[in-house]
């Protein structure tokens, strides 16, 4: 049906559509970091935005926490038959792949689609209802003023919120070993201090700062350059979230690759 | 005053302002009238810099607002008030915290002094008790005089409203009307104010720029346009029955 013209013309103007949003981000971007107009508003508004950001995302991710750490014990309980390998390997198993992976990565995921779609629908509201606008003739800087706060909000919160995951992981890693009976208290606590690499939390953190700032600000910017009505904020929404996850995505195999050589 | 010369814009192929010149006074209701889809809140939002103009030029008091650097223009954006075709209001705050939303971000004034001022913009439209409420707990009406109390919160120079009483009945709109002349001549401010209802234009224009599928096409007081033989305006002007009959009354 396609054309192969009208292909390669559809693919060039993807491809081109793919650089001229990285290229409009970075530029919209450098204008988060001006200097604020008055910084204890700015100071409020970070404490407004830990409440939305940070506070209101506790919740989910603990009950996820806890499940994935449930889940990740009976798992490896199961898997591990052979009398060689030692049944505390489950703790130091559960404990590693939550640090690594889970905790920073799927929680982020998680955060892309609850925080990433509530920023995206509140900062396209505002502009399709003129109110960005508003800010802007004030002489207001629309975007350091919505989106500062929130990014950092999140630079801030979520190291404790990733920490706060690892640890309720593992205690649900702990509750599923001793509920089912796959692994004692003991051999679970001492897998989960058996060769500890204090260096992985530092490898999570720096993981997690990075996607903080990706999932508050990819977001941030589909809402901001949406235009229409709300058809378009629906839009933006789930179009922000899709690519906050593969950013998160190429992410993440860029920084395992460069921080865990 | 605001001076806009050859003013063009386009989107895509889309020609929208076709070189406009215009000249709005301070102290004046300056009134923009034409058909939906014109041109109206395009011209406007080129004014304050919301779209980038394709070319021609747009003074403030004979500052050239496209040479200005970033910083200029802000503060003379400071100096503007404005009041979107929707009002616009920021829906996470009160009423309150609307109006002072300007004056915290940009005056030294305390808590207090701002408290006060708020009061006073909401007494100026008739709303002393809405200071509480939010936005979506307002009628349209109510909507549109909170944003008149934000936009002259700041003691603008210059004053811009789109459709400030559209959606509105007579009376209400009448009264808006008045406050807007009020507060233009009372606050020496250049007051520019898109509209489709010929009452405001009657009302309370004085310098009245007609824009005719993106040209500027005729201007001048209200007393010429009803006298006028532009045949543009006339069918403009003289749409409805009742002006028809206006029409009919002055040529006797
Ligand atoms: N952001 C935009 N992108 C593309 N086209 C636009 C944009 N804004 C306005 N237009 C087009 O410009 C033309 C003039 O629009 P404008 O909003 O200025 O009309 P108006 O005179 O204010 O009408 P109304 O009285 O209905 O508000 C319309 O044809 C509209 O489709
Ligand atoms: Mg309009």
């Amino acid at each position: 049906m396609f054309s192969y013209e009208r292909r390669m013309a559809n693919f060039s103007r993807n491809y081109m559509s793919i650089f001229f949003h990285i290229g409009q981000y970075i530029l919209w971007m450098g204008r988060v970091f001006k200097r604020p107009e008055k910084r204890s508003i700015y100071r409020q508004r970070i404490f407004e935005e830990i409440q939305n950001v940070g506070y209101a995302s506790i919740g989910l991710v603990a009950l996820v926490s806890i499940f994935m750490g449930a889940v990740l014990t009976i798992q490896l309980a199961y898997n591990i038959s052979s009398p060689l390998i030692p049944i505390y390997t489950v703790g130091l198993g559960v404990r590693d792949s939550l640090i690594l992976e889970f905790s920073p990565t799927i929680i982020s995921i998680i955060l892309a689609g609850k925080v990433g779609s509530s920023i995206a629908g509140e900062i396209g509201t505002m502009r399709v209802t003129d109110q960005i606008d508003a800010l802007d003739i004030m002489g207001v800087n629309s975007t350091g003023y919505l989106v500062g706060p929130k990014m950092i909000a999140a630079i801030i919160c979520n190291p404790f919120i990733v920490i706060m995951s690892i640890s309720l992981g593992i205690f649900g890693g702990y509750m599923a070993g001793v509920l089912t009976g796959e692994v004692s208290g003991t051999d679970y606590i001492y897998g989960i201090q058996y060769w500890f690499q204090p260096f992985y939390i530092t490898y999570a953190l720096i993981k997690t700062v990075v996607f903080a700032a990706i999932i508050t600000t990819v977001p941030a910017y589909f809402g901001y350059h949406a235009s229409g009505g709300a058809l378009e904020v629906g839009k933006a929404s789930t179009v922000s979230v899709v690519y906050s996850i593969v950013i998160i995505l190429t992410f993440n195999l860029i920084l395992t690759q460069m921080l865990l050589q | 005053m605001i001076e806009v010369k050859g003013l063009n814009k386009s989107f895509g192929d889309h020609h929208v302002l076709k070189n406009i010149d215009a000249q709005f006074h301070k102290g004046q209701v300056n009134i923009i009238i034409g058909q939906s889809g014109s041109g109206k809140t395009v011209l406007t939002k080129c004014m304050v810099g919301l779209h980038d103009a394709d070319s021609g030029t747009i003074e403030y008091d004979g500052r050239d607002f496209a040479s200005m650097t970033f910083k200029e223009k802000k503060l003379v954006r400071q100096d503007i008030g404005m009041l979107f075709q929707a009002g616009a209001l920021f829906d996470s705050m009160t009423v309150e915290d609307n109006i002072m939303f300007p004056l915290s971000m940009f005056t030294d004034q305390t808590q207090k002094e701002r408290k006060e001022r708020a009061q006073f913009c909401l007494d100026r439209v008739n709303l002393t008790n809405a200071g509480k409420l939010y936005p979506s707990e307002l009628s349209g009406g109510m909507k549109k005089r909170v944003a008149i109390a934000r936009a002259i919160s700041v003691r603008p120079k210059y004053l811009f409203c789109d459709e400030p009483n559209s959606g509105l009945d007579p009376k209400t709109g009448l009264v808006i009307d008045e406050l807007i002349k009020d507060i233009t001549e009372e606050f020496d401010i250049t007051t520019i104010v898109i509209t489709h209802d010929m009452n405001s234009v009657i009302e309370i224009g004085e310098n009245i720029q007609f824009i005719y599928k993106g040209e500027k096409w005729w201007e001048g007081s209200k007393e010429e346009i009803l006298r006028t033989n532009n045949q543009e305006v006339v069918d403009f002007v003289y749409a409805s029955k009742f002006m028809k009959k206006v029409r009919a009354d002055l040529a006797k």
